[in-house]
Order: structure tokens, then C-alpha cells, then sequence
């Protein structure tokens, strides 16, 4: 036990700072995804609910697509295939020799392609909770599309999808540990180069369990919060 | 402007941003450099986190004679030559052979380092007393008829084992080439991880290069593992260890080239692979 | 395009097929019952059980699989005691390992579903059964079972999905299913965009049937919400 403080502590033999940093990129990689999908799921769910026949089959190929392939494929077919596109595109805009898409980029852009899949699900459910009436209503008295979708649409929507952000929140810290296998430094890489370099692995593995536990319940204490927040004044059924 | 057509352009211009954009400029005054980071003590990690071994320090020593400002990143050995290939660094330094297959897709300087690889077994393991240990053999064609002949001899005590080794190694290649029907070949990420299930018993022998094996069973908590078997070198095991390049960048590899031949005739490949391995690894014409 | 390639690729992968579904069936079937066992833990009303379940529920749900089958495997495999013991010969092998870390996982997330799936039997038939003298067992095998399976079976078609999906993390673990193969392709052929795009296709091929299985079942199962046949066309007006 004594030896288990000693290896996860801050000393000069501890990986504690390691894992602290690994840490902090897990929560900044899964940050970056999250982020990344809600923009692409927010164009997703907009391409399914009122676009044209063309951009909903798109939409719906995107989801089915990146729901059923494993999260892992899609990791590793951004990293390789990634730098090669962009690459192309940025020697086709005329940048000279190799554009370069690390790690983290690549990882982040996985998981948040695949997060916008899923979110464009949550954002699909959450606007069907929006009364057909509002949206008549404000179309007649003229109100611009941009408008519309900001004060009418979001602010109910978000309240509805809270929940299932939540979910998808929760989904996106524990792809950020198939980041590992190209090379990220967050938790899971750390605990195995601990573990290779210590022949330690279960204090490591599980040091890093319990550091994921760790997020996700902070992660819901916050989302719990949210939910509270946006619920004010709202009555239930 | 229509609400898509703008998050679908924020979008492209993000990315653009994320990625970073960084043209490599073909002067090569500054050159990134990828290492594994598992393979002591050619490479690997400190527990702060820094890239340690004998590579990183022979890399920094080449970049000097270049004059050019380097740059090691870590990259997880199964996708080294593929990575290299899509831009994401200019060469590979990470105890990689020269082979004819590597040769296919990449190009590579003179060798730096030459070593044979042999089997690691349990001491109270089954392959623990197999035939002929220490002793080499050559897979080139000069040597190939006694190699072939003493890996004919391995198979009966061989036959039905486990052997775990480096995904995307020489090794490997050597394993599936002459023990394919003999033995069950176990591929792994990285050595660290066949050492763990050596050590557990999940697999009766790891093949991997005597450089490395040598400081796994000489550590302290390795006390039950030994070398064990014949040593092979040349042939599928390839040709000793270079630095990896792009086909398509020839002006480097010529840079490359020109400090790795100075490095190793001024006698430096053998300060620093002595100080790092014990011995000179240095190859010899 | 190197249709020879592809081609060539394709077939090596398909020979890692079985190994997946293997993987991916034994470990749900392993996890329906060890996720029936945690749903009625958490129902019986015992606190003990309840948190019990809770718990298992939250640990699992909380960490990333590759995380549990990496403590599985190689966590386990360090203590001199695990090897020494009975379960060696079983933990001992890889695909083992990884059919504990898949069925343990799935468990956890199965539980939520046939918990949501017993909860929406409507209370008044169970009360009415109860009433009648029903044993506990027979209400659960005529009443909750069929009306909760409909309700669970969308979200557990969808666990199904997920968990072939994960299947793929077996690899890091030396088992040769298909992303395994397809690693070992790649490492040898220096073409991983090609080889990956192959073994998304199967993938995706996979879950495709999947799925149109799940949905056959869910139609059968619910005789009432099948479409009834479309009323004759409307004539064509006359001219």
C-alpha cells in the first residue's frame, strides 16, 4: 500500500504530475470532441428535420455510419487518412510539403464526428418537444430564420437535451481513452507507459479507473446542475 | 447567408486552425524526428515524461552535425511507417531494421547499429533448455544453409508453444516466416506488453533483438527470465538499424546519410551504444 | 482504386469474422443474465442489493472498456495468486479475458435497460395477477417478461449493435478478430486507410443485419402496432 502512494504520489519516483497532466488532456481532448460534435450535431439534426431530401439522406448516412463503425476505426482512419486529405487540401490552396494533423487534433475530430452523430440524435429528439404552434407564430410575424433558431429554438431545445448531452458527455470521456492508441498523452497512455516502465499494471489500471470515475461524477454533479438551472420555472408533467 | 452554409464554414475554418497548419520548409533546418518510447534502451520514457536512450541521444548528435534544430516525437510502433508516409514527422529513428518489405515503402540511411535478436524464456519455463544458446547464425545466403539447418532443429522442442513478439517487427516477420505451422505467434503493441505476459506466464518464449532483451532480463524484478535458443541476424531480420525517410525526400536522406556515416566513423555510435547498451553495437562492414 | 487490394483485404478480414461474433454473442448472452440478476438486485427492495447493484452499475458505466479489459488483462495476470488459482487455465487465455471484460460491461448497461423494461409493465396487472393467487415467478414468466422485452428491445437492439461495435478493443489484446487482422494487414502492407475502410465496411455490413434482425423480432413481438394493410387507392378523377 505504502508503495502504491509512493508510485501514484508527487515525488521524484511518483507519476502523480503525470497523471494530473494526463489528466487535464483527457478533460481537454473530450472538451474539443464535445464541442466539435455539437456544432456538427446541430447541423446534422438541422440537415434531418427540414432539409431536402438529398441533405437528409446525407445526415442519415453520417449517423448510421459513424454509429456503426467502431470508434476505434474511426480513430485510426482520421489519424492516417486525416493528414493525407488535409494535406492535399492544403497543397491544393498551395501550401508547400506536409500539413501535419496530431494527435490530439486527429483524436478530437474522431471523437467529435462521432459525438455529432449521436448529438444530432439528442438535438433531433429535443426539438420535437418545441410546440409546432411557437414556431408558426413567430414565422408569421415575420421573424428571420437566424432569429427564430436563437430565441425560440434553442432556448427550448437545450432545456429538453440536457439529459442526453449529458449521456453523450459522459460517452465522449471514455472515447478520449482510444486517443491512446495513437499516441495522446492522456490517462490511459500514461498508465501504460507506467505500467510498461514499472511491470506494475493493476495500480496503474486501476489508478486510471478510479481518475475516470473521478471525471465522470463531477461531470454529472455539473450536468445535474445544469438540468436544475435550465428547469426554473418550468412546470412537470 | 443561409444558417448552414455558415457552421459548415466555421467549421472547414476551424479545422484548418486546429490542425495547426505547419508546412515543413525543404531547407530542413528544422526536422521532426519519431521514436517509439517502449523500447529501452533505444528509447523510452522517463518517469517525467521525457524521451530518454540511446536514439534520442544519437539523434540530437546528428541534428548538430546537420545544423538543424530537431524535434523527437513519440509514435506508437505499428504505425511508423504509415505516419511517416502521411507527413506527420521526417524520420523515423526507433531501432527500426533496414528490410526489403521497409524498403518498399521507405527509404533509409546507412546503419547505425547491428544487433542479432534471440528468445527470452522462463527459467522454470518449458524452452528454458533449448539447443544451441549464444550462438550465431547469419540468414544471409552466405550463412543461410547452417541457419536453416539450426532452425530446423528448434521446431520439435518448439512445436505447439506460444512465443509472443512486436507487431510490425522484423521479428515477427522472421516467427511467421519459418515457425508459422510450428508455434502460435502472439503479436503486441509493444515489447513491454509480451515482457508482462512473459513474466505471467501467458506466453513461453518473446523473440525480440539482444539489445533489448539483454536489459530486460538483466533488471532486477526479471530474475526468473533468461536468454535462451541460437542468435539470428541478417536476411528477413534485416539489415541493421537506420534512420527511416520518405522515398521523396532525397536531400535529407543525403544529410542523414552523410552524419550517420561521420557518427559512426568518428567513433560516437560507439561511445554512446556502449554507454546505453553495455556494448558496441556498431555495425561492422 | 486497387480493386485487387481491396478484394484481397476483404477476404482476409472476413476470415476474423467468426471470432467477433463469437465474441460479441457469447459476451451478451453472459451479460442478459448477469444484467436480469443486477435489474432484480436493484428492485428487490433490499438496500444492501440495491446499492450493490448501484454500484456495480456506476463503476462500470463510469470507466472506458478499454480501461477494464486492460485491468482484466494485464492487471490480473501481475499477482502471483490469480496465477496460481483455479481461474488461471481460463484468464490465462486472452479470448477469456476479453469475454469477461465485454460481458461484465455489458451487464451494466443491459441492467439499466430490462430495469426500464420491468418498470413499464403497468402496475394494475401485476396488483390484478397478485389478486388472483399468481406466484411471484408465474407473474414474472406470463406478465412482465413478454410486455417488458417489447419495451426493452429497441434500447437492447441498440446495446447489441454496440457491442459488436466493441469487439474491436479485443485487439489490443493480441485476439485476431477483425480489427486484429487488420492491424496485422497493415503492419505489413504500410496501407492503413485502405485495410480500415475495408474493416469499417464489414462492420457496418454486420450491424446492418443486426439490426434488420432486431426489427423482425420487435415486429413480431408486437402483433398490435403492425401497420394495418393501406386502404384501396383513391380512383383516378375523371377527366
Amino acid at each position: 500500500m505504502a508503495d502504491y502512494v509512493e508510485l501514484m504520489g508527487f515525488g521524484p519516483r511518483g507519476w502523480g504530475l503525470l497523471l494530473v497532466r494526463a489528466t487535464l488532456m483527457t478533460v481537454a481532448v473530450s472538451a474539443t470532441a464535445f464541442a466539435l460534435g455539437g456544432a456538427l450535431g446541430a447541423l446534422i439534426a438541422w440537415a434531418r428535420i427540414g432539409g431536402d431530401r438529398t441533405l437528409r439522406l446525407a445526415a442519415d448516412a453520417y449517423t448510421t455510419v459513424l454509429r456503426g463503425v467502431p470508434d476505434l476505426l474511426v480513430i485510426y482512419l482520421l489519424y492516417f487518412g486525416g493528414s493525407l486529405a488535409v494535406s492535399a487540401l492544403a497543397q491544393a490552396l498551395g501550401a508547400r510539403g506536409f500539413v501535419g494533423v496530431d494527435a490530439f487534433a486527429a483524436g478530437a475530430i474522431a471523437v467529435g464526428a462521432i459525438s455529432g452523430a449521436y448529438q444530432s440524435e439528442v438535438f433531433r429528439g429535443a426539438y420535437g418537444v418545441i410546440a409546432p404552434g411557437e414556431l408558426d407564430a413567430a414565422r408569421s410575424v415575420g421573424m428571420p430564420r437566424l432569429m427564430l433558431f436563437r430565441r425560440i429554438i434553442v432556448p427550448q431545445a437545450l432545456r429538453s437535451a440536457i439529459p442526453g448531452l449529458a449521456n453523450v458527455w459522459q460517452l465522449a470521456l471514455k472515447e478520449s481513452a482510444l486517443i491512446s492508441v495513437v499516441g495522446l498523452t492522456e490517462i490511459l497512455r500514461q498508465a501504460q507507459v507506467g505500467a510498461g516502465s514499472t511491470r506494475k499494471p493493476f495500480a496503474f489500471f486501476i489508478t486510471a479507473a478510479a481518475l475516470y470515475l473521478v471525471l465522470s461524477t463531477i461531470s454529472g454533479w455539473g450536468f445535474e446542475r445544469a438540468e436544475a438551472v435550465a428547469m426554473r420555472g418550468v412546470r412537470r408533467s | 447567408m443561409k444558417l448552414p452554409n455558415v457552421c459548415a464554414a466555421a467549421l472547414a475554418a476551424s479545422l484548418l486552425v486546429v490542425t495547426g497548419a505547419s508546412a515543413q520548409p525543404k531547407d530542413w533546418s528544422s526536422i521532426r524526428i519519431a521514436t517509439e518510447g517502449a523500447y529501452k534502451p533505444w528509447n523510452f520514457t522517463d518517469p517525467s515524461g521525457k524521451l530518454v536512450g540511446f536514439e534520442v541521444d544519437l539523434a540530437l548528435d546528428l541534428c548538430l552535425r546537420m545544423k538543424a534544430k530537431c524535434e523527437i516525437v513519440a509514435q506508437a510502433f505499428d504505425g511508423m511507417i504509415p505516419a511517416l508516409n502521411a507527413g506527420k514527422f521526417d524520420a523515423i529513428m526507433a531501432g527500426m531494421n533496414i528490410t526489403d518489405k521497409r524498403k518498399e515503402a521507405i527509404a533509409f540511411t546507412q546503419p547505425y547499429g547491428r544487433t542479432p535478436s534471440t528468445f527470452a524464456v522462463l527459467k522454470s519455463g518449458a524452452l528454458a533448455k533449448l539447443p544451441e544458446p549464444g550462438k550465431v547464425y547469419s540468414l544471409n545466403p552466405d550463412g543461410a544453409a547452417a541457419a536453416e539447418k539450426s532452425l530446423n532443429d528448434l521446431k520439435p522442442m518448439l512445436k505447439g508453444k506460444v512465443i509472443g513478439v512486436q507487431t510490425s517487427t522484423a521479428q515477427a516477420n522472421f516467427l511467421e516466416k519459418y515457425f508459422k505451422d510450428v508455434i502460435e505467434i502472439r503479436q503486441y503493441k509493444t515489447t513491454e506488453q509480451h515482457d508482462l505476459d512473459l513474466a505471467a506466464g501467458r506466453v513461453d518464449g518473446v523473440f525480440a533483438s539482444i539489445s533489448y532483451l539483454k536489459s530486460v532480463v538483466e533488471a532486477p524484478e526479471n530474475k526468473d527470465m533468461m536468454l535462451a535458443g541460437p542468435r539470428y541476424g541478417g536476411g528477413v531480420l534485416g539489415f541493421g538499424v537506420a534512420v527511416g525517410l520518405r522515398k521523396n525526400d532525397p536531400e535529407l536522406l543525403a544529410k542523414f546519410d552523410a552524419a550517420v556515416a561521420a557518427a559512426v566513423a568518428d567513433g560516437t555510435v560507439k561511445t554512446l551504444s556502449t554507454k546505453w547498451f553495455g556494448f558496441d553495437i556498431t555495425p561492422q562492414r | 482504386m486497387d480493386f485487387a487490394f481491396l478484394r484481397e483485404t476483404f477476404v482476409l478480414l472476413l476470415s476474423g469474422l467468426p471470432l467477433t461474433l463469437q465474441l460479441a454473442f457469447v459476451s451478451i448472452a453472459a451479460g442478459a443474465v448477469l444484467a436480469v440478476l443486477l435489474a432484480l438486485m436493484r428492485l428487490s427492495g433490499s438496500r444492501w442489493l440495491g446499492a450493490l447493484a448501484r454500484s456495480y452499475v456506476f463503476v462500470f458505466r463510469g470507466t472506458p472498456l478499454l480501461v477494464q479489459i486492460f485491468l482484466i488483462y494485464y492487471g490480473l495476470g501481475q499477482f502471483p495468486e490469480v496465477r496460481e488459482s483455479v481461474a488461471w487455465p481460463f484468464l490465462r487465455q486472452p479470448y477469456w479475458c476479453a469475454l469477461l471484460a465485454l460481458g461484465l460491461n455489458t451487464a451494466a448497461y443491459s441492467s439499466e435497460i430490462v430495469r426500464g423494461g420491468i418498470l413499464s409493465v403497468p402496475f394494475g396487472q401485476v396488483d390484478a395477477a397478485r389478486a388472483c393467487g399468481m406466484s411471484r415467478a408465474l407473474i414474472f414468466r406470463r406478465i412482465v417478461v413478454p410486455q417488458g422485452l417489447r419495451v426493452a428491445l429497441p434500447a437492447y437492439g441498440n446495446e447489441i449493435i454496440l457491442m459488436t461495435r466493441s469487439t474491436a478493443l479485443a485487439s489490443v489484446i493480441t485476439l485476431m478478430e477483425v480489427t486484429g487482422i487488420a492491424s496485422k494487414i497493415i503492419s505489413e502492407t504500410f496501407r492503413p486507410v485502405e485495410v480500415f475502410v475495408c474493416a469499417g465496411a464489414i462492420y457496418l455490413m454486420l450491424n446492418f443485419a443486426i439490426s434488420r434482425v432486431v426489427a423482425l423480432v420487435e415486429r413480431r413481438l408486437s402483433p398490435q402496432a403492425r401497420k394495418r394493410a393501406p386502404a384501396a387507392a383513391a380512383p383516378e378523377p375523371v377527366r
